[in-house]
């Protein structure tokens, strides 16, 4: 089987982590995001693999090279010269998603959720029409595209943009598995799938719903990739709380606390819950840490609290420093001792020495 | 022989001394680990053959005895007492209220302090100079920012006779930038001065009442019309200058007011780096075992401080405190009974007293740099309160963040608090 992930450009909304990694390669729960996609992707029986980019930086060939040879698979870049949209990318690696009878997977690179990539399979196989949408239900529609079905089946009868009037709350998680023939009513221009694509499938009732079970979050921005972490902390800590760090543990407070194993925690802190804390780390004594995530080679100096952040590559946190307010520290970031950070967005190799108390981005 | 006052002022004055004043009178406020007052009489006791301090006030007479009794013990050599005034005089009223007191003993020389500041409180030099220069009276003055001189009550100085030539109360526009400290020497001879001045208003008072029975009341009843009023500033002050008998002398060590709630930590700042100065045993030694001491700090020996602790620069922690693992505490005044607990922050505060700062708690006022008695900062175009302050017995639960705020007595913190006045 194929997939095609949908990863787009820069990742501007997750900056500044972007700014010194691609958004594919940024750690979610301490694994790449495109990694968490790929093993599920490999799980299901996909062994080709193309990735829809706008740029492709040299360190993502790189890793992605790796992985190939891990997983035995056949990752290939599709590289837009100008942006095609949601649709066009399938035109585009036509070559690769046609090449046989068995369906692919069309997925957007920022969604994370509990990939049902094998029930999906076999659903879509099952109904035998041309496409199956992944579907979520979220509280409040009205900012989403809904889905509606005809009558008690999955077959998709219309979409409504931002409904004014509740027609439903079933929404388009950004995750599908199409037949090759979809690829008849694609062509090679910047097309948008949800409202071109879809609609026109709809009226010929060649499109069916699946709903997706447990969460869903699209994690383009750090409020969200910090909702999202949590979110999937929660799920991890039912599905398999061994890779969690055990409640047994002192410092452990509410639980849903990844930890690497060369992390290495001081004495008295309070860690959780949903915390991710990278290989590399150092937490000094006293520590207070709540719904952040700490990446690769991160330091938190003794006494500090950290919470509603992330902190990026090697940057520091002084002693006595505070941080909240969804604060992202890019790369190298150094706050100093006794500081307080609201809601900064700080750009790599920045030091920060005095108060930051409005929320803001520290160029 | 000498003698000095030191004007206490009453329970009403010291308003934007709340909420701090609402336990404790202003006077016995302690910066540097001591009542503000006690700072006043330590130096006056190092004043050559001063046998006598007079304390005058509005406050009950209660309030000062215990403090009172305590000093008397520390200074046997001189004489304590404490005078009340019944209604209010005027800021040199009550010093001539009291003249047969004070005058009792026949002293030469009578020294007259605000209580409100903080000071070097060069006393010798001034006498001295006073002396020398042989004049009814000496004000000492400071150099001040020309921009805030407005703020002060402003002293023409001849550099040359040592001269206060005009005398001006918080001028609307630029005198001199030399402000006057509070604090004075007057002679023995300056009753019968304010005699003349209390006899001369009488008679314009006796005239203006005439001319009320003749022509109606005036509505220009205030305060200053009053007979028995005699303003220490407007009144004396100004007068003796422009009869040439005022000297000015120029305090060369620091000064500050301390008015606001907030100043009391720059002053309790400028008294630590005194002690420091003065190298005595009264602040805490560097201890390798730990807490970890930084610059000038008191801690109070019944005060509990972690070994983990980070204590300083310019702290002061008084008795019974407890400071958890982990604390970090620096320009702040920790008062009695304070429970600062694992991982807490307490920057540029004061914690009043039988408060209590949760794990991970922190309360953060903003540093205070102008050397003026400024009690706000303006951050990003808003007024914010620049210390942070928790008057006594306020609960701060774990891991709250208090920031510039003002915390009234008694309320118990959950959430973060920024830039707030907290009833």
């Amino acid at each position: 089987m194929k997939a095609l992930i949908l990863v787009g450009g820069f990742g501007t909304r997750l900056r500044p982590l972007t700014l010194s990694v691609p958004k594919p390669l940024v750690d979610f729960a301490n694994k790449p995001m495109i990694l968490h996609q790929i093993e599920a992707l490999v799980k299901a029986g996909v062994t080709d693999i193309v990735l829809a980019v706008n740029y492709k930086p040299e360190v993502m060939v790189a890793v992605l090279k790796k992985y190939e040879e891990k997983f035995g698979i056949s990752i290939t870049f599709s590289v837009e010269s100008v942006p095609l949209g949601t649709a066009g990318p399938l035109a585009l690696a036509r070559e690769i998603l046609g090449k046989d009878d068995s369906p692919f997977f069309v997925l957007n690179a920022d969604v994370t959720c509990e990939y049902p990539f094998e029930k999906m399979r076999d659903f879509h196989l099952a109904h035998g029409c041309e496409g199956t949408i992944l579907a979520t239900t979220v509280d409040e529609p009205s900012k989403y595209g809904v889905i509606v079905v005809h009558d008690e089946t999955t077959i998709i009868d219309r979409f409504v943009e931002k409904p004014v009037e509740y027609v439903g709350n079933r929404i388009n998680a950004g995750i599908y598995i199409f037949s090759p023939s979809i690829l008849d009513r694609i062509e090679l221009r910047p097309t948008s799938i949800e409202k071109e694509i879809f609609p026109q499938m709809a009226g010929d009732k060649q499109l069916h719903t699946f709903d997706l079970e447990g969460f869903w979050m699209d994690v383009g921005q750090p409020k969200d990739f910090l909702t999202g972490t949590s979110l999937y902390l929660s799920s991890l800590a039912k599905r398999s709380p061994e890779l969690l760090a055990p409640p047994t543990e002192e410092y452990i407070n509410g639980g849903n606390v990844l930890v690497h194993p060369t992390a290495k925690i001081g004495k008295g802190c309070k860690i959780g819950p949903n915390v991710t804390i990278g290989p590399n780390t150092i937490i000094g004594d006293g520590v207070c840490l709540q719904r952040c995530v700490l990446m690769d080679g991160t330091h938190i100096k003794d006494h500090a609290w950290v919470k509603n952040s992330i902190i990026g590559w090697h940057s520091s946190v002084g002693r006595w420093a505070r941080l909240d307010g969804v604060t992202v520290l890019g790369d190298d970031v150094h706050v100093a001792d006794e500081v307080y950070v609201n809601g900064a967005s700080v750009l790599p190799h920045k030091s920060i020495s005095s108060n930051v108390c409005e929320p803001g981005i520290v160029m | 022989m000498n003698k000095a006052v030191i004007l206490v002022g009453g329970p009403s004055r010291a308003t934007r001394f709340r909420p701090l004043s609402m336990h404790l009178p202003q006077p016995l406020f302690p910066v540097g680990g001591k009542p503000i007052i006690w700072h006043q009489i330590k130096a006056l006791s190092a004043v050559k053959d001063l046998r006598e301090i007079i304390l005058i006030g509005f406050f009950e007479d209660f309030v000062f005895r215990s403090f009172l009794d305590r000093c008397q013990e520390e200074f046997p050599e001189i004489a304590f007492k404490y005078l009340r005034e019944y209604s209010q005089l005027g800021t040199a009223g009550g010093f001539f209220h009291f003249r047969d007191q004070i005058m009792r003993g026949n002293p030469k020389n009578i020294f007259m302090l605000y209580t409100d500041i903080c000071c070097s409180f060069p006393l010798n030099d001034l006498l001295s100079q006073h002396e020398r220069h042989g004049r009814l009276g000496t004000i000492m003055v400071t150099k001040v920012e020309r921009s805030s001189a407005r703020l002060y009550g402003c002293v023409v100085v001849d550099y040359e006779t040592k001269l206060a030539a005009h005398y001006v109360e918080k001028p609307e526009t630029y005198v001199s930038d030399m402000a006057s400290t509070g604090v004075f020497v007057f002679h023995q001879d300056i009753f019968r001065y304010m005699a003349q001045i209390m006899d001369r208003r009488a008679n314009e008072f006796e005239h203006q009442r005439a001319n009320e029975r003749a022509y109606g009341r005036s509505d220009d009843n205030d305060d200053a019309n009053d007979a028995n009023r005699l303003r220490l500033e407007q009144d004396v002050l100004r007068q003796l200058a422009a009869d040439k008998k005022l000297s000015a002398f120029l305090c060369t060590g620091f000064w500050r007011q301390i008015k606001s709630a907030a100043s009391a930590v720059p002053a309790n700042a400028l008294y630590l780096q005194k002690a420091l100065k003065e190298n005595t045993s009264f602040l805490a030694a560097p201890n390798p075992e730990g807490p970890e001491i930084v610059g000038a700090v008191y801690i109070h020996p019944s005060a509990q401080v972690h070994p983990t602790a980070r204590i300083g620069p310019n702290v002061s922690i008084h008795a019974r405190a407890i400071v958890g693992p982990g604390v970090r505490i620096n320009d702040s005044i920790v008062l009695d009974n304070v429970h600062i607990k694992d991982n807490a922050a307490v920057l540029h505060s004061i914690a009043g007293w039988d408060s209590r700062i949760g794990c991970w708690g922190r309360v953060e006022g903003s540093p205070v740099t102008s050397s003026d008695d400024i009690d706000e900062v303006t951050h990003a175009g808003v007024k914010v309160n620049s210390i942070c302050i928790l008057g006594e017995d306020v609960q701060v639960k774990d891991e709250v963040f208090i920031r510039n705020s003002i915390v009234l007595p008694h309320k118990d913190l959950a959430s973060n608090k920024h830039n707030e006045v907290i009833m």
